[in-house]
């Protein structure tokens, strides 16, 4: 409970900090606005060439671009700006001022950040998640919708998970700035089914980066192909990775002699 | 704010450039060379991209016979094997790091210095691909055995890829410079940026081959300086064009060299006028 109330605390500290900067809604739109359009004409493109990618036909497709924009939203949102300031802040020596407060030190790395004009990012993708389903020939149920709203956590878990692993990394390698460039550019993988790719890429996008049960999965639910052996064990998935994530976090702790004070 | 930077001597005005720009780079790839595990996160995410677009091309050229547009399974392999090595050489003093440099003071003491940033910019990251271009080379070899390229250039295109790449890296440092300089006007050019990079990148032959867009979206190319930063490079080495267009190519690669520094410095100096020192 104490690590909800800290978690709420910052959420409503960051949201009052963010509205200061109004104008950065508007730039957000039109930096959204250029992705969808990028993403867009690729698909145009794809499918000007094909009437179906390993199966999945445009309006499907679209759906999974729209998962993707929109985990993307709550990754940039919520997860990359708490992992960035986590990295400066081992590299500078004030990870100190953090982990001498008395609350969880994972807690408070993970929520003192948000950026919350990426909610538009959050918005845009569930527009494009609309629009594709509407062109999708069945019809979405309340089993698809909660196995969609489950995968969708799950996913989401598995990425601050993921994100939290290599960001730890920086107890041992300081510059840790490159994950960023790593992780935007092995989830640009998620823009197509997972299928798509040879067996080595996919189980690599799958556990490596766990980019597949994050957008594939999800998208799946959505359009009714996901068997619920997949949704449990991305479920699995989730909680060893979270467990490990923990552990880790607590190893590379114990390996930090700080840099400061 | 006016700066008036002192001026090497004239006399051994090329010799000490000669002498800057390889001390400078020695030192680029000493530097960078301490950080090699960070070097390869930053190329594993950037062999992503070009990754993805393979592996979804070559599946649709299967789907549909074999190839699209003459592009086999093997060319496309070929094609984002090379972009990955363009991509490298592309890599240069970004326009939304002017942000940084100007809100963090660097500026204020680069213009101390006795040339323009631009030396300064040139030089580190001339330097930086001799150390990206030697970690790509493991890259290339795993994809190659991964994807099975379709390449095999004559001397020629060989020649002409390695003064394209130059080139290419020289038109993208002036043009990312000049749209980085937007940031002495405002400090909200990220959306700007943006738009630059997706028009790039639809422009540029760095999402798809432009012989896979439409006409109209390959005539328009021809007259923006993208294409000769990545489709022109690519294609010398990957595709069979004729020495007469690879001349022509590498002629207007200088061209838009000369149009781009022309607009760096028409951009350097009306925004240097503007520049008031934070720091540094």
């Amino acid at each position: 409970m104490n690590a909800i109330r800290v978690a709420w605390l910052y959420f409503k500290i960051g949201v009052l900090n963010e509205l200061q900067y109004r104008v950065n809604f508007f730039v957000q739109l039109l930096q959204s606005a250029i992705q969808i359009g990028t993403g867009l004409v690729m698909l145009s493109l794809v499918y000007s060439h094909t009437d179906e990618l390993h199966g999945w036909e445009q309006p499907e497709l679209l759906s999974l671009l729209g998962v993707q924009v929109l985990l993307g939203g709550v990754i940039h949102a919520f997860i990359q700006p708490n992992m960035e300031r986590l990295m400066q802040d081992v590299q500078e020596g004030t990870l100190d001022y953090a982990l001498t407060k008395p609350a969880d030190s994972q807690v408070l790395v993970s929520v003192r950040m948000i950026r919350i004009w990426q909610v538009v990012e959050i918005v845009s993708g569930v527009i494009l998640l609309l629009v594709g389903l509407s062109g999708v020939d069945a019809s979405v149920g309340l089993t698809d919708t909660i196995a969609f709203g489950c995968a969708l956590v799950i996913g989401a878990v598995l990425v601050y998970c993921f994100w939290l692993i290599m960001t730890t990394g920086a107890f041992w390698i300081v510059r840790m700035e490159h994950v960023l460039e790593l992780f935007e550019g092995i989830y640009r993988t998620g823009q197509w089914p997972v299928g798509v790719y040879p067996g080595w890429l996919r189980y690599s996008v799958t556990f490596l980066v766990p980019v597949a049960f994050a957008v594939t999965v999800p998208a799946q639910a959505v359009t009714s192909r996901l068997q619920w052996q997949t949704l449990a064990l991305s479920f699995v998935f989730g909680c060893v990775l979270f467990l490990f994530a923990r552990w880790f976090w607590r190893f590379g702790l114990r390996h930090y002699s700080g840099a400061s004070a | 704010m006016s700066v008036d930077t002192a001026r090497l001597p004239e006399a051994n005005r090329w010799r000490s450039l000669f002498d800057f720009y390889t001390t400078a780079m020695r030192t680029a790839i000493v530097a960078q060379l301490q950080y090699r595990v960070a070097q390869y996160f930053y190329m594993i995410g950037m062999v992503a991209e070009p990754v993805v677009y393979l592996v979804v091309w070559s599946s649709i050229a299967r789907s549909q016979g074999g190839s699209i547009e003459g592009y086999t399974a093997g060319t496309f392999a070929a094609y984002y094997i090379v972009w990955t090595l363009v991509r490298n050489m592309n890599i240069v003093f970004g326009a939304p790091f002017w942000e940084h440099r100007i809100r963090e003071g660097q500026l204020a003491g680069d213009l101390l210095k006795p040339m323009t940033v631009l030396h300064y910019d040139l030089a580190f990251f001339a330097g930086w691909k001799f150390v990206v271009v030697a970690m790509w080379i493991p890259i290339a070899i795993g994809l190659s055995l991964v994807f099975h390229p379709t390449l095999d250039p004559t001397a020629l295109e060989i020649g002409v890829f390695i003064c394209a790449i130059w080139g290419a890296y020289l038109i993208r440092t002036m043009f990312q410079g000049i749209v980085g300089m937007l940031n002495f006007w405002t400090t909200r050019g990220a959306a700007v940026f943006d738009l630059y990079m997706a028009i790039e990148m639809l422009l540029s032959g760095r999402l798809v081959p432009l012989q896979l867009m439409p006409d109209w979206v390959q005539t328009l190319a021809n007259f923006l300086p993208f294409k000769w930063t990545f489709g022109f490079p690519i294609e010398s080495l990957v595709g069979d064009m004729s020495p007469q267009s690879l001349l022509l190519g590498l002629g207007a690669q200088v061209l838009w060299i000369g149009i781009g520094l022309a607009g760096y410095r028409l951009a350097w100096n009306a925004a240097i006028k503007r520049f008031t020192a934070v720091g540094g």
